[in-house]
């Protein structure tokens, strides 16, 4: 690992507000390259609206979002979300966004609509020129199926499947946008523990072998802890401390932030 | 008994239909189709090319209700403006129908994007009203642009030529409507198992985590509007050739009702349920006025009372099909497909 990773995404004084509600104030964090970084806070602390500034889904009010690709500069603030989607920024929801009435399959397929062409007419006429593209990305869509081990489940209206299940497929249409960074929105809420130790194993996976960057939202201290390669503490819509996972552990203000918190503090401490 | 259903390449797992037994029964299908011309009788033939424009009509309502997930009141405003421009075409300037109604289909698509605009900002009910707005507007236009349209006039479109033969019996239209219905079905059966119509799909699931996996749901909204309506058109413009007479009374808001009740009932988002609502909404006032006539000589007091009960008898069975399967008769197949599928073992 180099000494310095370079920045791909920095997020410069953003302010949120929502009427008279500050959801984020002055939020300035940076995103490396290749590394895992965890946001972490209280409920209400601004973590999903942090994610949603950067899919596009928010405005903030004030601040600059600045991605870097190919040594370009891109704001993130002037672009729609699909702009984003096809520079190479992933998401996956807290609340599971499947297209539920859709295959696994087709769902994944959705992840590679960024990187087809087809139009509604090569769709319409199907096997004039659709058929070839169509099968050339199932085939990177076999591969991610195949990483996440979901092959069973591929041809399955998703809306059907367990809970776990439908978190892993959104992680795998995620994937399958073959995006530069993820952002993880509590992928491990509600599984039980050897769905959340096959869920870790996957983020490490993505992250070192397939070299995508994560932005990573959890409650479970564990693993936060465990996965990240840093962390930055938000209450309240600001940034109270970032950091290496035992700096954080050690800092008397995030000890504040969840102070009450018996399960947390036993982590912390 | 099968264990699945396996493939080993990519291309079979694809195909529109996988299975042996549903290659067997399109097959039969389609025969049925191409001996049907043959065998029928003439009200046999024109009920079939009802079924057949009807079906056109309730695939293109269905690219944009049951698949894109965007509520239209102005089925009726589309199949006017087709109908209109394929029959003003060829009435008064004089184009074949060959090229009268691909024009026709387009300019509908051109239609359906401009008041599908609306869907940019609204959805639901509240784009039902747009559209609802959509279908007065064009109705308007049609009854005052009297020098374009004839106004409330009726307009008379001749019979179209085709080969220097003049198709103008049910017989010679059954062809041309068989080949735009089955180009129609099989252009939608290939959109919707790629990414356009999967974009489609999406938006209807999901829009924003459509948007945030990089579809363009501005684009595709308007792109949804404009394939529905281009097949709405043609249903439209193929109705001004078949009836050779054409006036607004055909095209009104009951008709968009009538096209939402034929792809609700039939299955929304599925092709075959398309067929199956156009086939049932037309075969279906026509039977029940055939079991009239036939109880008029046995119980006179039937006939008097005909216009009323066909009304209520045909919202009855409406309501019954509704009630025994909410998805549709598309699903009543399958269910019966599954049936025998796992017969005798059904666990």
């Amino acid at each position: 690992m180099n000494a310095q990773p370079a920045e791909q995404l920095q997020a410069r004084h953003i302010t949120l507000h929502f009427g008279g509600v500050a959801a984020l104030s002055d939020v300035s964090l940076n995103v490396r390259q290749g590394e895992i970084l965890a946001i972490i806070g209280p409920n209400g602390a601004g973590k999903t609206s942090l994610l949603n500034c950067i899919s596009g889904l928010y405005r903030p009010q004030s601040g600059e979002l600045i991605f870097f690709k190919d040594g370009h500069a891109h704001n993130l603030l002037r672009l729609r979300p699909h702009h984003i989607a096809r520079l190479g920024i992933a998401r996956a929801f807290q609340n599971i966004e499947l297209f539920r009435h859709m295959t696994v399959l087709e769902n994944i397929m959705l992840g590679r609509h960024v990187h087809m062409r087809g139009n509604v007419l090569t769709c319409g006429l199907y096997w004039w020129r659709q058929q070839e593209e169509e099968i050339r990305h199932r085939r990177r869509v076999e591969e991610i199926i195949d990483f996440l081990e979901i092959e069973n489940i591929r041809h399955k209206p998703v809306g059907t499947l367990a809970y776990g299940l439908q978190k892993r497929v959104e992680v795998a249409r995620a994937l399958a946008l073959d995006p530069e960074i993820l952002l993880l929105d509590e992928p491990m809420a509600g599984m039980n523990v050897e769905e959340k130790e096959d869920m870790a194993r996957f983020i490490l996976d993505i992250n070192q072998e397939w070299d995508v960057t994560v932005v990573l939202i959890e409650h479970d201290m564990g693993v936060v802890m465990d996965l990240s390669d840093r962390v930055v503490v938000l209450d309240f819509g600001r940034v109270i401390a970032e950091g290496r996972p035992d700096e954080i552990r050690h800092n008397p203000l995030v000890v504040q932030a969840y102070l009450g918190d018996e399960a947390l503090m036993e982590h912390l401490a | 008994m099968e264990s699945g259903i396996f493939f080993t390449d990519y291309r079979a797992d694809m195909a529109l239909r996988r299975k042996p037994a549903q290659q067997v029964r399109l097959g039969l299908f389609i025969a049925l189709l191409l001996i049907f011309p043959f065998v029928a009788s003439p009200y046999g033939l024109t009920l079939a090319n009802q079924i057949g424009i009807a079906t056109i009509g309730a695939i293109g309502l269905n690219i944009l209700v049951g698949y894109t997930g965007q509520i239209s009141l102005g089925q009726g405003a589309f199949m006017a403006v087709g109908a209109y421009t394929s029959g003003i075409l060829a009435a008064r300037l004089g184009v074949p129908f060959w090229l009268s109604i691909p024009i026709a289909c387009l300019v509908t698509a051109g239609v359906g994007v401009i008041f599908g605009l609306p869907s940019l900002r609204l959805k639901g009910l509240y784009l039902a009203m747009a559209t609802l707005a959509a279908q007065e507007i064009v109705e308007w236009v049609i009854t005052h642009w009297t020098s374009l349209t004839g106004g409330t006039e009726a307009l008379v479109v001749p019979a179209p030529t085709l080969l220097g033969a003049r198709v103008n019996t049910d017989f010679r239209f059954y062809w041309i409507i068989l080949l735009a219905a089955g180009f129609t079905a099989l252009f939608t059966a290939n959109l919707f198992r790629s990414r356009v119509g999967r974009a489609f799909v999406a938006i209807r699931d999901q829009d924003i985590a459509a948007e945030v996996i990089g579809v363009n749901i501005f684009f595709y909204k308007l792109l949804a509007f404009a394939t529905s309506s281009f097949f709405v058109g043609l249903a439209g413009a193929l109705t001004a050739h078949y009836r050779s007479i054409i006036s607004w009374e055909r095209f009104t808001i009951e008709v968009s009702i009538l096209y939402l009740a034929m792809i609700i009932i039939g299955g929304l988002g599925t092709i075959n349920g398309s067929f199956f609502g156009a086939a049932f909404m037309i075969l279906l006032p026509a039977f029940i006025n055939n079991v009239g006539r036939t109880l008029r000589d046995v119980a006179p007091l039937v006939a008097t009372l005909l216009p009323a009960v066909q009304q209520g008898v045909f919202g009855a069975v409406l309501i019954f099909f509704l009630i025994v399967e909410p998805e549709g008769l598309a699903k009543l197949w399958r269910n019966i497909k599954d049936y025998f599928y796992v017969w005798p073992f059904s666990y």
